[in-house]
């Protein structure tokens, strides 16, 4: 286009005005009649001198960083993940037939930095495992020193809440079959969800908790490896792409998912046989039984991207109870952590904000790749949680987690916004530069051991995790 | 004494968030010492055994059933929580009522705004050089509103933008006209055939505004920014907007205004001038260069061929001290101009960064006038007092009556206006106030100075 043409199209009006700053500026050019949009400005990374001056270090080589984030957003939106199979977790993480060894939600961390629910569940997990005879022989023993304790990010797994997966365990197995010809493809592993109220992931850990996860165990983990085998496998992209049509958004709703799978791997399981009328009320009874199957699938799309030199998009955000952690594609496996905020959001009768555990769980995956709160605009229901509670304030939410990521996905549309793409691959440098947190949709567990969930709402990345790893890429990036 | 009170709602279903909103409303309310809306499935039951708050009634409701469970302090206000429960969930929400979208990027308000053309901006100076540079390079002309830019930044900022084809308006422009839509502080003109660039945002208001009262009106006002004919910026915007305005369909005829430029910038300018396809004027206030009009009345008087009704006025020429105190920065050097050195009157430009330094310009607040204004009419030494009032997007809602707060009767006052009835505040409104304060008054920013110079001896 020759110089001067471009002014001439200006001229030739109308007048399409981003307005940056000044809000009344917006409103009169409004009251004229022109279309504008409005960009509620604050100062780059809260005018901190060191973060801007890793921005400008990162800008300079801003072609090799968009190639880096290219490259991770191509093998996040090639993934085919597939639900497999179910297996003992000993037959899928070596690690834990060798020791007695607890995987966690969330970042590392010991037993003596461990939240009320975590240890809860820790304790539950050792009498189930049988090397307690009970919570307090349990407690007694996590903190000796004999039990090795493990995130589940580091075992090719995630779990919901306090996630804690131990040997005898049945997970999930989701494959992303892409390239899995040529050798390529890769796993993750996710528990069973137990159901709703006094389960272990909320910290509950009493005999009926245990029973449940011996029956998951023993007979319903069982039965549906059984049906998943026979059915070859659930591909899960397309069932998801229906839910976001259907209302959930993976995270707090999964009742479409949910439903959807079990239409799908009914047949299945019939034609395998065993105890199903118990398995089926199991699934249909659980509105969330669909969240661990789409934290599995969050994992296996967002590990290929790990170790992506130069990359700025994040892999994996988790939470322990204690600290935050985020991964970052381009500073693989390293763990960037800030300690956790607390939820906001609506509490069960008899609980308030008083009785909340800060936040926790391996499930802000969901965000990691582009859902939950990313995707709040499939999912009006879920809007209540988020205060205020309209439609707008969901739509609001997923706008502004669009700022931040750098891709839509055109495979996961959202209809409430003319089928936009859901945001995926969160940039670190847009967090930093906007100052936008991520949002993320989560459960409430009780502060204390035992209790379980007491309600449910949105809590907020820590921006600190976004600082440190931004400086951590600005410093590779000057090297 | 306490009691529980349960109501059934027979095969009702609420999301439970909806419902859990419920709960949180009934519990605020007066006399409730605790209140869940649930569906009465056994778990739900549980939890609300287990909270106090199930009575007989809700122990047999079922998972099909809607559960209003409320404990009070007595049966009255149980009642009325019953009621105001029931009243709640036939609510809807209302919907934020936003008439634009909203963003914390660039980025994002394009993703709702993808058509956009022109952007905006008025962020702190430090920051602002690195917005206009993000805007230029998504393709967007950029009007840059905010001052103290470096002027390194705003010449990489101007040859950027000539490299894309892009107009890059200011830094420290205020005012813009562009395919009729006024932009930040600008008035309500009515479109027409002549094309304007401008390094003066209160220039451009007063020359677009006599345009407008003149019967005329204007395709584009592009301003330019103050700096931009300085010798090393060397009028790269105002090159760029000639040259836009000479093949834009819409314009017949071109003014420029600006204060005194570099003798060598001007000649530049003046040349490319005299090259345009169009007849053109120009104003370099204080400039000797034959052929160029010496005020803004005076170029908008020849770009529309029109004149302005002869104005009289029965003051009587005194010996008198006159005191300036003006919003518009060209405004106050014209008045200086046209009072040409006469010694012993004064002309305050209250918009300079020395009394705006954390403080609002006195354009949108102009209270902040009224105390220089009050301290010259009590000085007994001033006799005249020349102001001007900025009308338009953005200005303040009524300056007229603010200045009319003062007792402006005790001395000569003698007041420019400088807009149009289609503006916010309304011209005609604004001097009929002035008027009966005991202004006086002029049809222009320099007819006014002129009054005031011809009373002074």
């Amino acid at each position: 286009m020759s110089n001067g043409a471009r002014i001439d199209a200006l001229l030739a009006g109308p007048v399409r005005a981003i307005n940056i700053g000044l809000a009344g500026f917006a409103r009169d050019l409004a009251a004229c009649g022109a279309e504008v949009a409005q960009v509620d400005w604050a100062p780059p990374a809260g005018g901190k001198p060191e973060l801007l001056a890793a921005l400008e270090r990162l800008a300079a080589m801003e072609s090799a960083i968009a190639a880096a984030n290219q490259a991770v957003i191509e093998r996040v939106l090639a993934a085919e993940p597939v639900l497999a199979g179910v297996h003992r977790a000993d037959e899928l993480i070596p690690a834990l037939a060798e020791r007695r060894l607890v995987l966690h939600t969330g970042p590392p961390l010991g037993w003596r930095e461990m939240c009320g629910p975590l240890r809860g569940a820790v304790c539950g997990a050792l009498v189930f495992e049988g090397w307690a005879a009970d919570l307090t022989a349990a407690e007694r023993l996590a903190a000796s020193g004999e039990i090795a304790f493990s995130p589940n990010h580091h075992h090719g797994a995630v779990g919901p809440m306090t996630g804690i997966t131990t040997r005898s365990m049945p997970l999930l197995v989701v494959e992303n079959r892409v390239g899995l010809a040529k050798g390529g493809g890769n796993r993750a592993f996710c528990a069973l969800n137990e159901g709703l109220g006094k389960v272990m992931r909320f910290g509950g850990n009493d005999a009926e908790v245990l029973a449940r996860l011996a029956w998951l165990r023993d007979e319903f983990g069982p039965l549906l490896g059984r049906a998943l085998e026979l059915a070859g496998g659930i591909a899960l992209g397309p069932l998801i792409a229906r839910g976001l049509a259907m209302g959930d958004e993976m995270h707090q709703r999964n009742v479409a998912c949910t439903s959807l799978f079990l239409r799908a791997i009914a047949p299945s399981m019939a034609a395998g046989g065993g105890p199903l009328e118990k398995a089926f009320a199991f699934i249909a009874g659980n509105d969330q039984f669909f969240l661990n199957i789409a934290m599995a699938m969050g994992k296996s799309m967002l590990d290929p991207a790990r170790g992506v030199a130069g990359s700025t998009i994040v892999t994996a955000m988790s939470r322990n109870g204690t600290e935050f952690g985020i991964r970052v594609a381009g500073t693989g496996e390293r763990w960037f952590t800030a300690p956790v905020e607390m939820p906001q959001g609506l509490f069960f009768p008899g609980f308030s904000a008083a009785d909340a555990n800060p936040d926790i769980g391996d499930s802000a995956i969901l965000e990691a790749v582009g859902l939950g709160a990313f995707a709040m605009a499939a999912a009006p229901a879920v809007a209540g949680f988020i205060g205020a509670g309209g439609f707008a304030d969901a739509l609001a939410y997923t706008r502004a987690m669009a700022e931040i990521a750098v891709a839509r996905n055109p495979r996961w549309t959202i209809p409430a916004l003319e089928f936009s793409g859901t945001a995926t691959g969160i940039d670190v440098r847009r967090v930093i530069e906007t100052g936008i947190a991520p949002a993320i949709n989560t459960g409430i567990a009780h502060r204390r051991a035992g209790v379980g969930q007491v309600g449910a709402g949105v809590a907020r990345a820590p921006l600190a995790c976004f600082e440190q790893a931004l400086l951590a890429l600005g410093d590779a990036a000057g090297r | 004494m306490p009691l529980v009170v349960n109501r059934v709602e027979q095969g009702r279903y609420l999301d439970s968030v909806a419902l859990m909103r419920v709960s949180r409303r009934l519990e605020a309310l007066p006399g409730v010492l605790g209140a869940a809306v649930m569906i009465g499935t056994p778990s739900n039951r549980a939890l609300m055994r287990d909270a106090g708050l199930l009575a007989a009634e809700g122990q047999a409701a079922g998972p099909n059933d809607l559960v209003i469970a409320v404990l009070a302090q007595d049966a009255a206000a149980g009642r009325a929580a019953l009621d105001f429960a029931l009243q709640s969930m036939h609510e809807k929400d209302k919907g934020s009522t936003a008439t634009f979208a909203r963003a914390r990027s660039l980025g994002g308000a394009l993703e709702s705004l993808a058509q956009a053309n022109l952007a905006l901006i008025s962020v702190p100076g430090e920051y602002a050089a690195r917005e206009a540079r993000r805007a230029l390079e998504r393709g967007l002309h950029v009007m840059l509103f905010s001052d103290n830019v470096p002027l390194e930044a705003e010449v990489e900022l101007k040859r950027l933008a000539g490299e894309k084809g892009l107009l890059m308006m200011g830094p420290d422009c205020g005012t813009a006209l562009i395919a009729g839509t006024p932009v930040a502080f600008a008035n309500a003109v009515p479109r027409g055939d002549i094309g304007i660039v401008s390094a003066s945002g209160t220039g451009l208001q007063e020359v677009s505004s006599l345009i407008a009262r003149l019967g005329g009106g204007v395709s584009h006002g592009i301003g330019v920014g103050g700096r931009d004919l300085d010798e090393r910026v060397g009028a790269l915007a105002t090159l760029a907007a000639l040259e836009a305005l000479d093949q834009d369909e819409s314009t017949a005829k071109i003014i420029v205004i600006s204060k005194p430029p570099s003798p060598a910038v001007a000649r530049r300018v003046l040349e490319r001038v005299k090259r345009l396809h169009k007849p053109s004027e120009v104003c370099f206030l204080g400039s000797k260069e034959p052929g160029l009009a010496r005020t803004l009345t005076d170029v908008s008087e020849r770009a529309t061929g029109k004149k302005i009704a002869p104005f009289r006025s029965r003051l009587k020429k005194g010996k008198r001290r006159a005191v300036g105190l003006f919003c518009g920065g060209t405004l106050c050097a014209e008045a200086e101009l046209i009072f040409g050195g006469r010694r012993g009157h004064r002309f305050i430009d209250l918009g300079d960064d020395e009394f705006t330094r954390g403080r609002p310009h006195p354009m949108i607040e102009p209270e902040l006038r009224n105390e220089h204004i009050a301290a010259a009419l009590k000085d007994p030494r001033v006799g005249l007092l020349l102001v001007d009032v900025v009308l338009g997007y953005g200005s303040h809602e009524n300056p007229a009556a603010v200045l009319a707060q003062n007792d402006l009767s005790s001395k000569v006052v003698i007041a420019s206006v400088t807009g149009t009835d289609g503006d916010p505040q309304g011209y005609s409104r604004q001097v009929a106030i002035l008027r009966s304060a005991g202004v006086v008054v002029a049809p222009s920013s320099a007819r006014a100075a002129e009054l005031a110079a011809s009373l002074v001896s």
